[in-house]
Parts: C-alpha cells; structure tokens; sequence
C-alpha cells in the first residue's frame, strides 16, 4: 500500500478547474516533485493535500485513512506537515522560540498542567527546548538562534520554516517552492538540505517551478499542466517525455516572445 | 520595541515556578496592600477611586488576553454588563451570597463569551474589533429591554459582599481579586499556551499547520477574557449596590482597550500600569472636565506615536538611549 494516496483530486472555483482529477502515490522515504509551468495549478494542489483547502471532488489518504477534509491542525497531527512559500515564521520571536514553539503534538502534560507548571509541563518545555536546538543544529542555524526572525536575512528564514515544520515531526514533508528565488549556490544548500531530511526516514514531497534542482533531486516527478497530470516517471524519464516538453516549451515561447 | 521581557525569556517554566512567581507579584502585592492604604488611610474618597481602578484593570487584563491572540475585543463593557446582571439578579431576586455570585458572573460571561467568539472570531482585524463594538451596545439594549424590577431596567438594592463593611475592605478585596488576576494571566502568558497565544497572534495559518488547534485556543482566550469582565462587572455592581444598562457603554469598552494600549501590550502588567494611570489622571483632571475627551484623545495620540509599546517599554527606551549616547 502507497503512503500516500491523491486520488482524483479536483478543486473548481466557478467555471474554473484550477486542478482536474490529479491521482498519483507518494511511497515511503522518496521526494516525489510536482513541477508544471506557471498557472498549472501546483499551489492549489498542495493546499488541497495540506487541507487548507477543500477540494471540490476526490480525495487524499495516508496510510489508507483519508485526511482530505480534516481541519489543516488535524492533518499536521497525523504527520503531514506543509512549508510556506515565501518567509512564513513568527517575526517577533527567536529562531530558538520559533522552533521551540512549533513542538505543539506529543506533549505529556494538559493544560492545566501548563498552566501550573507542573513538573510532566516543565519537561516537555525541556525536551521542546533541547528539541529544536538540534532541529537548529543540523540544519545550520545554531548560530543565529538567538536572533529576532525579523531580522535575519532572507535566505535564513526559509530555512526556518523547515526547521519549524520539522519541530511538528513530519512523517512526510509538504515543501511549497523551497528552492524559487535562490541562486545556485543557495539552490545547491537547499538540495543537500531536503536530502539530509530525507535520511532522517521523512517523506518528501515538494512542489516547485526551478527544474535544474528538481532534476537532482527527486526520485519521482509528478508533471502537471492546466490542472491535469500529463506525466509521471523519474527523471530522466520526465527529461524525454514529448508530452512535458511540448507544455514547458510552449510556455517558453510565450514568455521569450518568439 | 525590540525584545521585550517576555519576548526575551525562555519559553515555559524552566526555573522553579514558585520563586519566579513571588518575583513577579511581589511589588505588585507590597503597592496594593502597604503603600496604597498607608498613603491614603483617612481618605476614603481616593481609597474608592483605587477601588475602581483595581477591579477595572481586572477587567483589562482579560482584554489583554484577546490582544495575545491578536484581536481588538471591545465587547469588555458588554461582558461587565452580563456579570454585573448576572450578580444583581441572583443576589436581589434569588438572595445569593455575593461570594457565590461573583465565581457564577464569570461561568456566565464565559459561556456567553464561548457561544459568541465561536463564530465572531474568524473575523480579525478591523471586522472582530467593529462587531464586538457593536456587542457592547447591544448587551446595553438586551438589558434595557429585558429587565423590568425596576424603570429603565435598573436594578437597586444589591447587597454589598458578607464581610465586607468599610472602603477599606472593600479596597483590600479589590487589591486581592487584582493580584490573583494578574498571577493567573502572568502565568498563562508564560506558559505554553501563552506562547501559543504569540504564535497566533503572529500568523494564524503558520500556527495551524504545526496542529495548532487555533479555533479552540481562540475561544479559550476570549471566553476566559470575557469572565474576567463579568466578575469585573460583578464586584463594581456590589460595590454601587446598582447596576443600569448605561453602566458600561461603548466608552467603557473603549476604554478598557485604551488600558492596555497605554500601559503596552508587551508586558502583563500593562494593562493594570494604564488603568491605574488613566483613573488617577481622570480624577486628577476633573476640573477642566469638559476638557477630559480632548485631553483623553491627546494623550492617546501622543502615546501611539512616541510609545507605540505603552509606558512599559520606557525604561527599555531609555536604556537603549543611555547605551547609544556613550
């Protein structure tokens, strides 16, 4: 049995199908990719995996359980948890209380228990703290820990993010175009980051535009155009695809102006 | 603002909770209980005021709370109104103590205040503050319309707590209601939930993500906001012996929102620093009393452009002053 299951997933707003009965499985411990050109439909479909966003028709499984409709708090709880494109943290909190912050599930104490400190409360606030200075650590951020989220620069804030996704433990991680906007050496330190993530026995899945990265590193791509899934396959299989080609290319000449 | 004390400070309660606690409160408690009676023993005029302003900041603390979710609530006037009712009915028409009554005006006003802010508090900003202004007035009208012991829908003759005879009892009890008060929100503030609170506050959609149950916390901060303005409501209607549906007005709302903006949403205390300051400033000033609005509005304005952080964050202010002139 796949890991997780998209099963004939469609959103419509009004006459519109942003996706259109996009079906494809996610097997433990691969990075499966969503690529397609600009406008496909790739946001939509990770919001509608992540529930934070219903869709209109098919569903989404984990572990053969359907997780699509749950509320996006119940579907951080049964271990998919998703990114944010851009630089989603919490501004006016440390990298360290960021993280600290985001170890919400697996607490031994309730809240009153919190509430009076008591000792179960205070050593989840210990495990919590000793948790994400090494989520910190191993992603690279050790050194910035005690910095405002507001002022660190940009390229850290992505990472962040993942930091504060992974303080959720994620049994399979939903990254929302971790690599746009970077440079190549970002794009290369991202890519040794989403693999580090990998051998810690997560599932990745991530939805992206920059193809070059998307080519190292995934062991599956998934390919969406208008909506519709026109190809599935590794690689260098997606590298041959006529039917990719032609959709990608299509774009580039609309957007070269030949 | 930069960091502010609580920003600063390790997440949880990793130092022994007790001690930091007696930190916390004792000043506080050493204000209220030795320098507040002692400075105005033989007056009980100001003794009164001080009275007031305790149970009012009472009230403001539970405002804070719905600011640490990011909501503008100005409804607190609405929930004071509901305990205040909720007292001066079960002690007049069924003869309740008062000591049973105040714990009961806060189950009311939370209960009230869960079934409203279920579905009020998916709006934010400008929206959730506009419909809880709206909920003052109409608490008001419910109010006006509904009780019929007496004209206009007031109610006399409520009987003053069992124990309590002079002002300056009625002030110690007022002291004792504040500090437990404080105690409690300065303690949720720093425990998880509080952080909780902060990531909400910060992005809502990030904090779901990490199964953050962001509806339920929501309710929790405002249901347990709106039972500290019903026992707020209900000692003041104890301590007038009346209560009337103009009691707490849309001004009064407003001004429990004023409060904390004054004293500085960064800092627990904030709320009971503006209270205080504002009241005793009101009573100060009420010579030029047709004045007050403007002076009111003035100071408000000054306070938003030089201390967007209210008078706590002075003291970081001039810290950082004094490091950059050397």
């Amino acid at each position: 049995m796949s890991f997780l299951k998209v099963e004939g997933l469609t959103k419509r707003f009004g006459g519109l199908v942003a996706v259109n009965g996009v079906s494809f499985d996610v097997n433990q411990g691969e990075i499966l990719s969503v690529i397609g050109p600009n406008g496909a439909g790739k946001s939509t479909l990770f919001k509608l995996i992540g529930s934070f966003m219903t869709p209109s028709a098919g569903r989404v499984l984990l572990d053969g359980a359907v997780i699509s409709g749950l509320s996006p708090h119940k579907v951080a709880r049964t271990g998919v948890v998703r990114t944010f494109q851009e630089t989603t943290v919490f501004k006016e909190m440390t990298a360290l209380q960021n993280v600290v912050v985001a170890h919400q599930l697996g607490h031994s104490a309730g809240p009153l228990g919190a509430f009076f400190a008591s000792p179960a409360a205070r050593a989840d606030d210990r495990r919590s703290q000793e948790n994400a200075e090494e989520i910190l650590g191993y992603l690279g951020l050790g050194h910035v820990r005690d910095e405002l989220a507001r002022n660190l620069p940009h390229g850290y804030l992505r990472t962040l993010g993942i930091a504060i996704a992974m303080a959720a433990s994620p049994r399979i991680l939903l990254l929302d175009e971790p690599f746009a906007g970077m440079n190549p050496e970002e794009t290369n330190r991202a890519v040794d980051m989403v693999e580090g993530i990998r051998r810690r026995g997560i599932t990745v899945l991530l939805v992206e535009h920059d193809m070059r990265a998307v080519m190292r590193i995934s062991d599956r791509i998934v390919v969406i155009s208008f909506g519709s899934k026109i190809a599935e396959g590794t690689p260098a299989e997606i590298r041959d695809n006529p039917t990719v080609i032609e959709a990608y290319l299509g774009q580039d000449d609309e957007t070269i102006g030949h | 603002m930069a960091t502010s004390t609580e920003a600063a400070g390790m997440i949880g309660a990793t130092s022994p909770g007790s001690r930091r606690a007696l930190i916390a409160i004792l000043p506080l408690a050493i204000l209220l209980y030795a320098v507040v009676p002692f400075i105005l023993r033989g007056q009980p005029y100001w003794l009164n005021v001080m009275t007031n302003a305790a149970i009012l900041s009472f009230g403001s603390l539970g405002v804070w709370v719905t600011f640490a979710i990011g909501r503008v609530n100005i409804a607190q006037g609405a929930f004071a109104l509901l305990g205040g009712y909720t007292t001066a009915i079960l002690s007049t028409v069924f003869g309740l103590s008062f000591w049973l009554c105040l714990p009961l005006s806060g189950v009311v006003a939370a209960l009230v205040g869960t079934l409203i802010g279920w579905p009020l508090l998916r709006l934010r900003g400008i929206y959730f503050a506009m419909v809880t202004l709206s909920l003052t007035e109409a608490m008001r009208l419910l109010f006006l319309n509904t009780v019929t012991l007496h004209d206009g829908g007031g109610v006399l003759n409520i009987p003053r707590p069992a124990g309590i005879d002079t002002p300056l009892d009625f002030y110690l009890f007022a002291a004792t209601l504040l500090l437990v008060g404080y105690l409690a929100v300065w303690r949720l503030a720093g425990s998880r939930i509080g952080w909780v609170f902060r990531s909400m506050r910060q992005n809502e959609e990030l904090a779901m993500s990490i199964g953050i149950n962001v509806a339920r916390y929501r309710v929790f901060a405002f249901a347990f906001c709106s039972a500290m303005g019903g026992m707020a409501g209900a000692c003041f209607a104890s301590l007038q012996q009346n209560i009337y549906p103009a009691t707490y007005t849309v001004t009064d709302s407003i001004n429990f929102m004023l409060y904390c903006f004054l004293g500085g949403l960064d800092f627990v205390l904030g709320p009971i620093v503006g209270t205080f300051g504002l009241i005793i400033a009101f009573e100060l000033l009420r010579s030029i009393q047709e004045y007050q609005a403007l002076l009111y509005g003035a100071l408000m304005i000054l306070v938003m452009l030089f201390l967007p952080n209210g008078v706590l964050s002075l003291p970081s202010i001039i810290r950082r002053f004094w490091r950059s002139g050397r």
